[in-house]
């Protein structure tokens, strides 16, 4: 009778993990898509910031051409900045974290699951927006284009190193104001490489170095954040 | 019913069975097991050994570590001392133990934005083994959420919300190790029934099974070890 749950099963190695990703991943997008105003709020606060600059700074067209892309960078950074504390918080509070940590995958992957899904519904909007902002600043469409392209290279780091903070400060009552002291230094090296090759292209300067900078941050992050950041859950749950 | 030779033992004190007779197939293997939270000593120099088949209840008074105890066994938190062992290896370290041992705690763990039973898809998927549709379906038709399967789980009363997230079970047959943190709470009478059943039937299959309950003692007729915090 009890032979059957005391037998190891034998096609131990082929239980995939790819269902379980799959499914944290498309589980948090339907979640995003059912609350679709926070998604909106934090594209609504980027274009609201972004348009506030020209407001405030007056409509000197050189002045504006050498800001816009730093102002667009610095605004997804902060609207990135307002998404981050509920990646883990909501999770948390609902108990789903403890099942993802108890989870038959491993939990870097399903971090990184969550923080790919972070990316489309926070990251991916700031990206496709951004040229069209940019129009406020008087940016040509290639100087557009090189800053869209920064900017889809950076907003997924911006999400990686977030996912860090976000997990060390799951449970704790400060966390929204935490999460950005956190956070925001380490933003520092993305935004010098993101916002400084749309800069670099404007000047006639080439930007092969950004790009593979930007590039080389991007792979570094999604090999090790994931890591990071579960290790940093199983200690915030501890 | 009476599923082992294991009499109904209640042990005084934190103290586990000591009975040299237990074969060495124990599953579930608690060595010297501590807890510390905040500096105090919650509990120590706790030893069980669960067999196939067996049903450990837990209980104490409020604070003293039941869910401590329960998410040390799950591997949510690493034991102060001692070692939790499953099937012989240390459980956070053993590469099966995610797929072996299913927790439920407090919180139901539920999306409130999505329905019963995407959530339960989404959880059977964590567990390893992702459930058919039809499987789903008829596992929420036996938690009595037939109609509400769809709807979302903002919408569910407590008790509803409870066995939503007890449905579960009735899919995770493949998994021998139990671990229910006050299953019985919130759930009315027709709910205890199929959670009983469910209960006695993993048992039956030779699963293992951790509870604590305040509540009545559902399961009280069953052989049972009564570990007491």
């Amino acid at each position: 009778m009890s032979a059957v749950l005391t037998e190891r099963p034998e096609d131990d190695t082929a239980q995939p993990w790819w269902p379980g990703i799959r499914s944290v991943f498309v589980r948090d997008l339907r979640v995003a898509m059912r609350r679709r105003a926070d998604s909106l709020a934090a594209l609504l606060f980027f274009v609201m910031v972004v348009s506030l600059f020209p407001l405030g700074v007056g409509p000197e067209v050189a002045l504006l051409r050498s800001m816009g892309p730093g102002v667009l960078w610095v605004a997804a950074l902060l609207a990135c900045l307002l998404t981050l504390p509920r990646l883990f918080a909501d999770d948390h509070q609902d108990g789903t974290l403890e099942q993802l940590l108890l989870a038959a995958q491993p939990l870097p992957l399903l971090v990184l699951a969550k923080v790919a899904a972070h990316w489309v519904v926070a990251g991916l909007p700031l990206v496709l927006m951004a040229p069209l902002l940019g129009l406020q600043f008087g940016l040509s469409p290639a100087v557009a284009g090189v800053l869209m392209l920064s900017l889809l290279l950076g907003t997924p780091l911006l999400s990686l190193i977030g996912a860090v903070g976000s997990a060390l400060t799951v449970g704790l009552r400060g966390a929204a104001l935490l999460l950005p002291l956190l956070t925001l230094p380490l933003y520092a090296p993305v935004l010098i490489f993101g916002a400084g090759m749309a800069e670099a292209y404007s000047a006639g300067l080439p930007i092969d170095g950004h790009l593979s900078l930007l590039g080389a941050l991007l792979v570094l992050a999604l090999a090790g954040i994931p890591y990071a950041a579960a290790a940093a859950l199983r200690i915030s749950l501890d | 019913m009476l599923l082992s030779p294991t009499a109904t033992s209640a042990l005084s004190g934190i103290s586990g069975p000591s009975d040299a007779s237990l074969p060495s197939k124990a599953m579930l293997w608690l060595k010297e097991v501590g807890c510390t939270r905040g500096g105090r000593l919650l509990f120590g120099g706790v030893n069980v050994e669960l067999r196939p088949g067996q049903l450990l209840r837990v209980q104490g008074p409020n604070g003293a570590g039941k869910t401590s105890l329960l998410r040390m066994l799950s591997g949510l938190l690493l034991p102060s001392e001692g070692q939790v062992l499953w099937r012989g290896e240390v459980a956070a370290q053993s590469e099966s133990f995610g797929r072996d041992r299913v927790y439920i705690g407090h919180a139901a763990a539920l999306k409130d934005e999505l329905s019963p039973f995407e959530n339960l898809q989404a959880a059977t998927a964590l567990g390893g083994i992702p459930c058919k549709r039809s499987d789903a379906l008829q596992a929420l038709a036996g938690a009595g959420l037939a109609d509400f399967a769809h709807l979302p789980a903002r919408r569910l009363s407590q008790g509803q919300r409870r066995r939503a997230g007890l449905a579960r079970l009735g899919l995770c047959a493949h998994a021998p190790l139990w671990v229910l943190d006050e299953p019985f709470n919130a759930l009315d009478t027709a709910a205890n029934g199929w959670l009983e059943g469910l209960l006695h039937a993993h048992l039956q299959r030779g699963g293992l099974l951790v509870l604590t309950s305040h509540q009545g003692r559902p399961l009280a007729e069953l052989p049972q070890q009564v570990l007491s915090l």
